[in-house]
């Protein structure tokens, strides 16, 4: 018997995978192919080749100050949300405070909890504060509930971190200031990538929090929903293609940067505090 | 080695903003179940009566278990999408494993909405399965119960939480010491018994993780009954959603909101229970 007879072929499980494989990707398919169909969404098969839905959709401004107002929500919130998360992580992984279980808990409920638990909580506060709902409320709603994320990307990239490279920083002399910039940061630039990607995407695509929290300017997705209460149209279809495409040009991007060498900055920085001091 | 002013630094403020904007406004919801609407009102006059209502009125006695049923039917179907898939994964992919495992990843890029949206097209009356069923001559008139159906429902969340449910199988899948695979054949277990008394065991946290992800997102999901679900397919929090808007009964919509909270965060300590007891020591 071969030694490593687990990876046999196994015909029926592969059969079975490619099935799923084709219910993971059908509507995806379905959706992209029907964006350059004439006849618009529905009947098969898709018959006459067009991009009037692309035209159509760029000449859609409501569309774009939608896209807008979501990229302005999304790039605050990777801001917000990135750096109370780092904060979190660095007390969570460092500092020994009362209510640190708790907070622990709580920070990651809304990561846990269904959206509309936590939309309506917002909601409840901000009327509660007599806070007038708008886009800031939606920055404030998702740079809030993707504090989580943050939190549990950053953490686990602290837990891999070698303390050492600090502690030669401080016993060194450079400041724990220094230290944060020089060493801690630097090192941890790959989970802090990730957690942004990851928290722009999902604010990108938030709708369950930013329904209770939204104002008069929508979101990209509040936007749709808002067209998809009136019906069907392709011009979905052809803005839903594109955002997939930008989607997967991230994924792209993102296994470009995990896979080129990081360079050992901070090893760098250690070298020329040895031999200054 | 980290000294008090950095500890205050970095734990201050975090706990500041979470304690204010995340602690209150839960709490907010708690308060507001225990409060009531009178002449379109809120006011703060504390009672039971909406957690009386949640327990008496059958409607939502009958809401709820239409969406326990629902959320109980993505999981199932998610695991038997998505087990399966990790275990070809795991053991038999060979060198195509690391790209179909990015081609299980992607699809989580997409969005929500978006892929709501897709399942509409495709199973509307007028949409593109009826259409491929009658070019197959399948069918002759238009199938109308594809869309706006609990089935639906059940369709469109199991098609997003399989890779979510595939994660932490795969994951668990994958950190199983192959020696225990090969000692367990060696010593006369054939596939079938490997897999139900090896593998299986020592994949359990990883497939209660992703069922209770699944069931607990599932259960609070008012999206996919709105945009597929129709009147059939109401879920709980489609009520709440309802009782927020048009219906303006806070305290009541709180109520239930809690009932949602208590019920996942029980699911969610089960589930942390159970994943340490299977854990692999």
């Amino acid at each position: 018997m071969s030694a490593n007879s687990t990876s046999r072929r196994a015909p029926l499980l592969a059969l079975y995978a490619v099935f799923v494989f084709a219910f993971i990707y059908s509507p995806i398919v379905v959706l992209v192919l029907y964006s350059f169909n004439r006849d618009g969404v529905g009947g098969f098969p898709p018959r006459h080749f067009t991009l009037n839905w692309y035209t159509q959709l760029f000449a859609d401004s409501s569309i774009w100050d939608s896209v807008l107002n979501s990229l302005m929500v999304a790039a605050g919130s990777v801001a917000l949300s990135l750096t109370l998360g780092l904060l979190a992580a660095l007390a969570l992984d460092r500092a020994d405070f009362p209510g640190k279980a708790l907070f622990r808990r709580l920070v990651l409920l809304p990561l846990i909890l269904p959206g509309i638990i936590t939309g309506l909580s917002l909601l409840m506060f901000a009327v509660f504060a007599g806070v007038q709902l708008r886009l800031l409320t939606v920055f404030w709603g998702h740079g809030t509930a993707l504090i989580s994320v943050a939190t549990t990307e950053l953490f686990a990239g602290l837990q891999k971190l070698d303390r050492a490279q600090e502690e030669a920083s401080l016993d060194l002399g450079a400041t724990p200031w220094q230290t944060f910039w020089r060493i801690t940061l630097p090192n941890l630039k790959l989970s802090l990538i990730a957690a942004a990607l990851l928290i722009f995407t999902l604010s990108m695509d938030e709708i369950a929090v930013t329904f209770f929290l939204i104002g008069r300017d929508n979101t990209l997705p509040l936007e749709i929903w808002a067209r998809l209460r009136l019906g069907i149209t392709p011009e979905i279809n052809a803005i839903s293609t594109l955002i997939f495409a930008v989607s997967v040009a991230l994924i792209v991007i993102w296994y470009r940067l995990r896979a080129r060498s990081l360079g050992d900055r901070s090893q760098e920085f250690l070298e020329q505090l040895g031999e200054t001091s | 080695m980290y000294s008090r002013a950095y500890k205050s630094v970095v734990s201050v403020p975090p706990l500041l903003w979470v304690a204010a904007f995340l602690l209150l406004p839960y709490a907010l919801m708690f308060a507001h179940s225990l409060w009531a609407v009178r002449e379109g009102i809120i006011v703060h006059h504390w009672n039971l009566n909406n957690y009386k209502t949640l327990f008496t009125n059958p409607v939502y006695l009958e809401v709820l278990s239409r969406t326990l049923r629902i959320a109980a039917s993505v999981t199932i179907c998610s695991i038997l999408l998505g087990y399966p898939l990790a275990y070809y994964l795991a053991f038999h992919a060979g060198t195509r494993k690391e790209l179909l495992y990015q081609l299980v990843i992607v699809p989580l890029w997409v969005s929500y909405l978006v892929r709501g949206y897709a399942w509409k097209t495709i199973l509307g009356s007028d949409g593109v399965l009826n259409g491929f069923l009658q070019y197959l001559h399948l069918t002759h008139e238009p199938v109308g119960f594809f869309l706006y159906s609990p089935f639906a429902v059940v369709l469109m969340l199991t098609h997003i939480y399989t890779p979510f449910v595939f994660l932490p199988i795969y994951a668990a899948l994958e950190h199983i010491p192959r020696p225990l695979l090969e000692a367990s054949q060696d010593l006369g277990a054939g596939s079938l018994q490997t897999f139900w008394r090896v593998i299986l065991p020592l994949s359990m946290p990883g497939l209660l993780a992703g069922a209770t992800f699944a069931f607990v997102l599932s259960l609070g999901d008012f999206l996919a009954p709105l945009l597929v679900g129709g009147p059939s397919g109401t879920m709980i929090a489609n009520v709440v959603q309802s009782l927020f808007g048009a219906a303006f009964d806070w305290p009541l919509g709180a109520a239930i909101s809690v009932g949602i909270l208590v019920i996942t965060i029980s699911l969610l300590f089960l589930s942390e229970i159970l994943e340490k007891r299977w854990a692999f020591k």
